[in-house]
């Protein structure tokens, strides 16, 4: 188990981090989920011993490892742009590990070769061992960092970014390949990423960081349907934002009342959040118009982009695909079957 | 011959490929044969035609007696203080260049651009001002000469002083060299090794060495070339005693002065056979680690 306490992080004036405690359970697979900025990078180097924190300890099994550098604290780091040894062979990448170790622990030079042979076989890389780094495909060097990373028999795994530089299709198969990797080697992985789809399909925990602070902590189901504030809410999934007046426990659009119950907000200002799927088209003409200006598929439904009022208001909503798509120009009326309510808050 | 022909061979090989795919593919640059040609010219002109003079010359001067220029007593000596000094200023500014691009690249301090500019100064400076300079520093009553007198050590004046010259005209092609190569090793690679267990001197020696050797070897090869035919900061320093502190270069000088140019030639044209033996091995050795990276 992984503990962190009160860590806090400043780069000169700028505050990486401020007063995060996060616990990360055995054999968990969380995800650092933030905006460039936000401070899930160095968390993750601060979890490894890359970086150290200002404030605050880290602490590996009720053990205080805070002044601990990397090589002693038996983690496997996988960097963004996979850092691999461009002058040795993916062979040696593999071995270096373990070719670093003292004379007493240091297996013998056939041992660590075929400990390296094993790992490539784990990732689907066996037969490129003679080859060099930049012989290799995005995707295949990505898996050679993993292959070095686990040959030091690590307990937690730590990935930053980690499909971050791969094509779509190569990410999705790899993003796979690595859930399933993390539970037959039992291991506790935790990985940053910007993607929030990434975090939401890997994860089974999701920290969500905005400006060094953690918004929430959750499962993905929590985070994506029930998002603590509005960042979180405009950050994971897509989402549109109205902004909306409170009165009397009700919010209020414009001149129209909308059906979505307010508590613990004061009257006054507010932010209504929704999802695009969270809408039916309304038959009777009642509800909120929309002007359509865009249309295109996505999957099993359209997704409609028009404006709500004359202001310019951009919303988006998803109709089911079976219909035919709503004519450009032409002018539609929704309601909102699911929202939240936020107070208006800092910008972002 | 046997180069000429390979080369001749090769080149053929060379312009055949263009011409058949002519059709599939056009390249920016214009003609394969024009700037080849132009190339080739212009070598002639500068480097080939006025080195073939020199060994006609000394071709002049017979199989035997060539041999007893080339190869006196104190040529011989001449020889082994020039390449000697040479080497031993090569390694040294290896090891304290690659130091200060180290600091240049990782660090930042005030003063930094300043110090990054007197790095160049050996290039634009006169040698002779060097040499002096150097002189008045090291001699037994000099600044630092006189500190290092009572110690039993003397610089100015032995091959010592040689090598320190050579030295400050060698450092920025060290410097140079290995500067922007090592500002190009990623940071993250030597935070992989460390996440690796590998200890700093093992990030260094097995990480961040392999990949700028080829730099570091390109910046070796200038600073050596440049020092084998250094003359100007070297001979007011050098005290030019003969099997002593006598160059290889002065002696041709020595020779000229007194018009017998044949012995001039015989002991330039050992000289270059040697230079150009030397930076060939370099030039392999330095193919033989940029396959490595470059792979």
């Amino acid at each position: 188990m992984i503990s962190l306490h009160h860590i806090s992080k400043s780069f000169g004036a700028f505050a990486a981090l401020h007063n995060v405690d996060l616990t990360v359970r055995d054999g968990e697979f969380l995800a650092l989920l933030g905006p460039s900025g936000s401070g899930k990078t160095t968390l993750l180097r601060i979890i490894a011993g890359l970086a150290f924190p200002d404030e605050g300890y880290v602490r590996f099994n009720g053990e205080d490892v805070t002044e601990l550098p990397v090589a002693e604290r038996k983690v496997g780091f996988v960097f963004q742009q996979y850092a691999l040894f461009k002058h040795m062979t993916v062979l040696d990448n593999v071995g270096f590990g373990l070719s670093v170790r003292s004379r007493a622990q240091r297996p013998s030079r056939a041992k660590i070769r075929a400990r390296a042979r094993e790992l490539l076989d784990l990732v689907q890389l066996d037969g490129l061992g003679d080859r060099y780094p930049a012989q290799l495909s995005g995707g295949q060097q990505q898996r050679v960092a993993l292959a070095r990373a686990l040959a030091v028999e690590p307990q937690l795994l730590l990935l930053d970014e980690p499909f971050g530089a791969l094509d779509a299709k190569v990410r999705k198969e790899l993003r796979r390949w690595l859930r399933q990797l993390h539970e037959q080697m039992g291991l506790t992985s935790i990985f940053v990423t910007h993607d929030q789809e990434e975090a939401l399909e890997l994860a089974d925990r999701v920290v969500v960081l905005d400006r060094g602070v953690i918004e929430q902590i959750g499962t993905p189901e929590e985070v994506y349907m029930a998002p603590r504030s509005g960042f979180v809410s405009g950050f994971v999934g897509d989402c549109n934002s109205l902004p909306v007046t409170v009165r009397g426990g009700r919010a209020q659009f414009e001149d129209q009342a909308l059906d979505v119950a307010v508590d613990r907000l004061r009257d006054g200002n507010a932010r209504l959040d929704f999802r695009p799927h969270d809408v039916v088209l309304s038959e009777n003409g009642h509800g909120l118009p929309l002007h359509v200006s865009g249309v295109y598929r996505r999957g099993g439904s359209w997704r409609v982009e028009g404006t709500v009022n004359s202001s310019g208001q951009i919303v988006e909503i998803d109709l089911d695909a079976d219909q035919p798509a709503p004519q450009l120009g032409s002018q539609l009326a929704f309601s909102i079957t699911r929202a939240r309510v936020f107070a208006v808050e800092r910008a972002h | 011959m046997e180069i000429a022909l390979s080369s001749q061979l090769q080149m053929q090989a060379v312009i055949e490929r263009p011409r058949r795919r002519r059709r599939s593919r056009k390249s920016i640059i214009p003609g394969f044969g024009l700037t080849m040609g132009f190339t080739l010219a212009w070598l002639s002109l500068i480097v080939l035609i006025p080195l073939s003079a020199l060994f006609l010359r000394a071709a002049g001067l017979g199989w035997s007696e060539f041999l007893a220029v080339g190869f006196s007593e104190r040529a011989m000596a001449a020889y082994r203080i020039s390449f000697g000094t040479v080497l031993a200023a090569a390694v040294i500014n290896g090891v304290f260049g690659l130091l200060t691009a180290w600091v240049f690249v990782r660090y930042e301090f005030p003063g930094k651009r300043v110090l990054n500019a007197m790095v160049d100064l050996p290039f634009a400076l006169p040698t002779a001002v060097a040499g002096i300079a150097l002189t008045a520093l090291y001699s037994p009553n000099g600044w630092v000469g006189r500190f290092l007198e009572p110690l039993g050590i003397k610089v100015a004046y032995t091959p010592i002083g040689i090598t320190i010259a050579l030295i400050f005209i060698g450092l920025p092609f060290i410097v140079r060299s290995v500067e922007p190569v090592l500002a190009d090793v990623r940071v993250d690679v030597e935070d992989a090794a460390l996440s690796l267990g590998a200890r700093p001197w093992q990030v260094f020696a097995r990480v961040i060495l392999p990949a700028i050797m080829p730099a570091l070897l390109t910046g070796f090869a200038l600073a050596l070339a440049r020092g084998i035919g250094e003359y100007g900061s070297v001979i007011f320093i050098a005290g030019n005693m003969p099997f002593k502190s006598e160059i290889a270069p002065l002696l041709i000088v020595t020779q000229l002065e007194q018009y017998d140019y044949a012995a001039a030639t015989a002991i330039a044209t050992v000289m270059l056979l040697a230079s150009f033996a030397m930076l060939l091995v370099i030039n392999g050795i330095q193919a033989w680690t940029r396959r490595k990276v470059d792979q």
